[in-house]
């Protein structure tokens, strides 16, 4: 077999045109969504959207840096602070909103100094520390009330209808935005020093891949966008109580996203939002039965199927939709003859370091 | 002023047992269990059931609920930890963090949102004390804790120095694979010392209970206790654990002093400046000086 001279490396197959075809049209759709649904489907859809962001914040984090963190909330809830601090000083709320999560993203980076030299397990819980104290620290602000809470009072100056198509469009908006940020990175030159830190981090930095500086990036985007994610909570919800901002639920929520849906891969991320959204919908008023739910569906899939849903279909049907990394092709055939040798997925688990 | 560094040295002692087994199991297999802080306090409840619905001194249902924590701690290993460090090494995090969500609320599920105490049950234990001087009186129960922590560190010092056992557990520790080669079980080995790991944090879940109130959800705050004080002390050193608990406890007692709000952000400021010291100094730290010390196997 002398196939080495016939190999090419190809980014775009006929299926991730199609793919991204799609995508766009799925977008052109929602960003007239609110023309065309009902108030509910708007208010749900927005919901959607945030637990995309999350989802895919959070992989960015522990599936590309292979940094899991459980103390993602605190800068969920910080975001929602800041936002309530910004509107309370006369900031437009909507504006409130975005400056707030972007006011976060900066904290993020000294926070990042401290965090990224831990490891594995020690970051996991540190990071946890940093939420407990910032919940601490945000209840002693008079304007909060400790756990009483407060509301965004402001956007109430708009009205209902507005408010809610308003809120809809930042949320889709965050999402595209932050999606194409993550998606620009990772098909960029960093993006193959972080996929090359998923893979094997000291043969990475072996290689000469800053690992910490491509850790710091991924690091504050996913700390940008877990405020993004928090701030438009607040806005959905008007009130702010630390403890459900501040809770380890949401973390609860992030990893399960991420596990089922397949950790480390882009199309995963999203599709575990999509299943962690319609099994809320379903089951999220069984209350306590729906979180041991979500935490023994966490465990089963960490342990059993830990390349998640989309992992396995990867596995099965060769599918990637977004064109995120490379792959070799055999071009003696001239067609779409996928090899399993492929370049960018990991070919050992993406939970891996 | 000395009043409150006796109280905070005994509370320390409480930090010291919880963090105990989270600091043996980092130190042999490089785990950390999120569901350390929850397991505690299912030990707890488990007391409790046994004390309210049965009548059982708490003292003579440690003889059941420890035995029962140690086969926990041998499922866990043998089921999740080892399945999990098989994977990849962020699989024993995410797996053990679903456990603890999985614990908590079948806790909450079971017995709703009341707090309980084993207090009642444990007659003038809980609030006898012993007069020091006229405006100094430390309580027995808080005595007994410190005393319990140092007994069950030097335990585990001695397990890991003196017996075969500890010899097999070390040099798992060191590398599971070679082991194999001169006739060591790495997953016995490792079962055992995971399974030894929980019995300590049924201790420290009988402490909770006795000295304090604990609901469903306490388990959240159990770990990062117990996280806060091994890694003050130096994460996976026996004797650094104990003076990491007494640091965190007077930390969080000078900052009670501050401000009412100030117990829990005082411990955590703490730690932060500990993990500072730790990453930037390396090697000056108290603990790693103490470790340094004691680190050399018998």
């Amino acid at each position: 077999m002398n196939a080495v001279h016939a190999m090419g490396v190809e980014r775009w197959t006929t299926t991730s045109k199609v793919a991204v075809v799609a995508v766009a049209a799925v977008l052109v759709v929602l960003a007239v969504g609110p023309g065309i649904f009902g108030a509910g489907i708007v208010d749900r859809l927005t919901t959607l959207f945030i637990y995309v962001i999350l989802a895919a914040m959070w992989n960015a984090l522990a599936g590309y840096g292979g940094l899991v963190s459980v103390g993602q909330q605190v800068f969920f809830g910080l975001g929602a602070y800041f936002a309530i601090r910004l509107a309370d000083a006369g900031l437009d709320p909507f504006l409130s909103l975005v400056v707030g999560a972007v006011v976060v993203g900066v904290i993020a980076v000294p926070t990042s100094v401290l965090m990224l030299r831990l490891k594995g397990g020690e970051f996991a819980i540190g990071m946890w520390v940093i939420a407990a104290l910032a919940h601490l620290l945000v209840n002693l602000d008079t304007l909060v009330r400790g756990e009483t809470g407060t509301s965004l009072i402001a956007l109430n100056a708009y009205a209902v209808g507005a408010r809610r198509d308003g809120i809809y469009w930042l949320a889709l908006a965050a999402m595209v935005v932050l999606l194409g940020m993550l998606y620009a990175l990772l098909s960029s030159r960093p993006g193959a020093a972080i996929q090359a830190i998923r893979d094997n981090e000291d043969a990475a930095a072996s290689l000469g891949v800053r690992v910490m500086r491509t850790k710091r990036i991924l690091f504050v985007l996913a700390a940008l966008g877990a405020a993004m994610a928090g701030t438009l909570w607040l806005a959905t919800s008007i009130t702010f109580q630390p403890n459900s901002f501040f809770g380890v639920q949401w973390t609860a929520y992030m990893i399960f996203m991420v596990l089922v849906g397949g950790i480390g891969t882009f199309e995963g991320a999203i599709l575990g939002a999509i299943i962690f959204f319609l099994i809320e919908s379903w089951f999220g008023a069984t209350g306590v039965w729906y979180l041991i739910g979500l935490g023994g569906t966490a465990l089963v899939f960490s342990l059993l199927l830990s390349r998640g849903l989309w992992g396995a279909i990867d596995d099965r049907f060769q599918l990637r939709l977004l064109p995120v990394g490379y792959r070799l092709t055999d071009r003696r055939d001239g067609g779409d003859g996928i090899l399993p040798a492929e370049v960018e997925p990991a070919v050992s688990s993406g939970g891996e370091q | 002023m000395i009043n409150q560094i006796i109280q905070g040295v005994l509370l320390g002692g409480y930090y010291a047992l919880i963090a105990s087994g989270l600091s043996f199991m980092f130190s042999v297999m490089r785990i950390i269990n999120l569901a350390h802080g929850s397991l505690a306090v299912l030990a707890a409840f488990a007391l409790f059931v046994l004390a309210d619905r049965f009548g059982i001194s708490p003292f003579l249902g440690l003889l059941i609920v420890l035995p029962g924590m140690a086969i926990i701690g041998w499922a866990l290993q043998r089921f999740v930890l080892e399945r999990g460090s098989r994977v990849g090494v962020l699989v024993p995090i995410l797996a053990t963090f679903g456990l603890a969500i999985v614990i908590d609320n079948l806790l909450f599920q079971q017995f709703g949102a009341d707090t309980r105490s084993l207090a009642p049950y444990i007659g003038d234990f809980s609030y006898d004390s012993w007069q020091l001087t006229d405006d100094i009186s430390v309580g027995k129960l808080a005595v007994f804790t410190f005393v319990a922590a140092v007994v069950i560190l030097g335990a585990l010092q001695a397990i890991l120095s003196l017996t075969p056992l500890g010899r097999s557990i070390r040099a798992t520790s060191e590398d599971p694979d070679t082991v194999g080669l001169i006739g060591i079980d790495a997953r016995r080995v490792n079962a055992i010392a995971t399974a030894i790991a929980m019995v300590t944090v049924g201790i420290a879940g009988a402490a909770l209970a006795m000295r304090a109130t604990f609901g469903p959800y306490a388990g959240e705050a159990q770990l990062l206790f117990a996280f806060e004080a091994a890694v003050i002390g130096g994460a996976g050193s026996v004797w650094g654990t104990l003076a990491g608990g007494v640091i965190l406890a007077l930390g969080q007692s000078v900052g009670a002093q501050i401000a009412p709000q100030g117990f829990l952000i005082g411990g955590h400021l703490v730690f932060l400046v500990a993990l500072f010291a730790r990453l930037f100094l390396p090697g000056s730290t108290f603990p790693a000086m103490l470790r340094a010390a004691l680190r050399r196997p018998a």
